[in-house]
């Protein structure tokens, strides 16, 4: 049987790859992207906690219901990041986020 | 059968999510999400979770990736032209990444209460639908409204960012 560590360093290791992918790429959808990804990560401990923390001999279901509201709310954050970043393609036309520097100070 | 299962989909899901990060053409690399964001799901099913596995399905590997893909191909979106690497930003981003997993397993192995296996369930037979559907409308009844409204707010500004002119 699993265990509940090798739940978290499965998610601990899709958010660290997601990390990776904020740090590392330099196209603005890829990061997007890898930010979803972090996101997932956090649902599946979520999910392994509810498993794996019993109330009354039955499994917990406070954090499904978070990680439903998660889901909403990241569904809701992707339709206005695209918005966003094609408003910004037709303004600056590009997404290479090192011609993005447009406030840095 | 269950361990099999969840060390089968966890790799599955660590693979295509370093694809995700290492391969240069978008659409692949989102093609690479979609498939991560279904191992993901199959592990929520391995979770006894398999109502969140199917929302996982319906709307990250669905809807959000279908946006994402759209916007790829109405951008054009080319290769990622390589370009020289900031050798000081890699190094500091890998730094980063490898601390956090350093943290993060040294967390997990300090104490034996995280390697007892899944426990078995009072009444493995209970609706899972059932369950979430008492929870959310007995305890989060007023979250998930406003829930309704974020939404709401979204789509109205979805609709303001996509006005060819900006007011």
């Amino acid at each position: 049987m699993p265990t509940l560590a090798n739940y978290l360093i499965a998610s601990g290791l899709l958010f660290a790859i997601g990390l990776g992918g904020v740090l590392l790429r330099r196209s603005i959808i890829i990061i997007f992207m890898s930010l979803e990804m972090m996101l997932s990560a956090a649902n599946l401990s979520l999910i392994a906690f509810s498993r794996f923390g019993l109330v009354s001999g039955q499994q917990n279901y406070d954090p499904q219901v978070l990680v439903f509201f998660i889901i909403t709310v990241a569904a809701a954050e992707v339709a206005v990041g695209l918005a966003i970043i094609v408003s910004l393609y037709r303004a600056r036309r590009t997404t290479h986020v090192e011609d993005l520097d447009h406030l840095k100070f | 059968m269950l361990l099999s299962a969840f060390w089968f989909f966890a790799t599955l899901m660590i693979a295509f999510g370093t694809c995700v990060v290492l391969l240069r053409n978008p659409v692949s690399c989102a093609m690479s999400l979609v498939m991560s964001f279904v191992s993901l799901a199959a592990l929520f099913f391995t979770l006894d979770a398999p109502f969140i596995g199917i929302i996982q399905v319906l709307v990250y590997a669905g809807a959000v990736m279908v946006l994402f893909l759209f916007i790829i191909m109405l951008l054009d979106l080319r290769t990622e032209k390589s370009r020289t690497l900031n050798i000081g930003a890699t190094a500091g981003g890998v730094l980063v990444v490898a601390a956090f997993l350093c943290i993060l397993i040294r967390i997990v192995t300090s104490t034996s209460a995280f390697s007892l296996p899944i426990p078995p369930q009072h009444d493995p037979q209970i609706s899972d639908v059932r369950m979430i559907g008492m929870t959310i409308f007995h305890s989060f009844g007023l979250p998930f409204e406003v829930l309704g409204v974020l939404l709401l707010v979204a789509t109205v500004g979805v609709v303001v960012l996509s006005r060819k002119t900006l007011r």
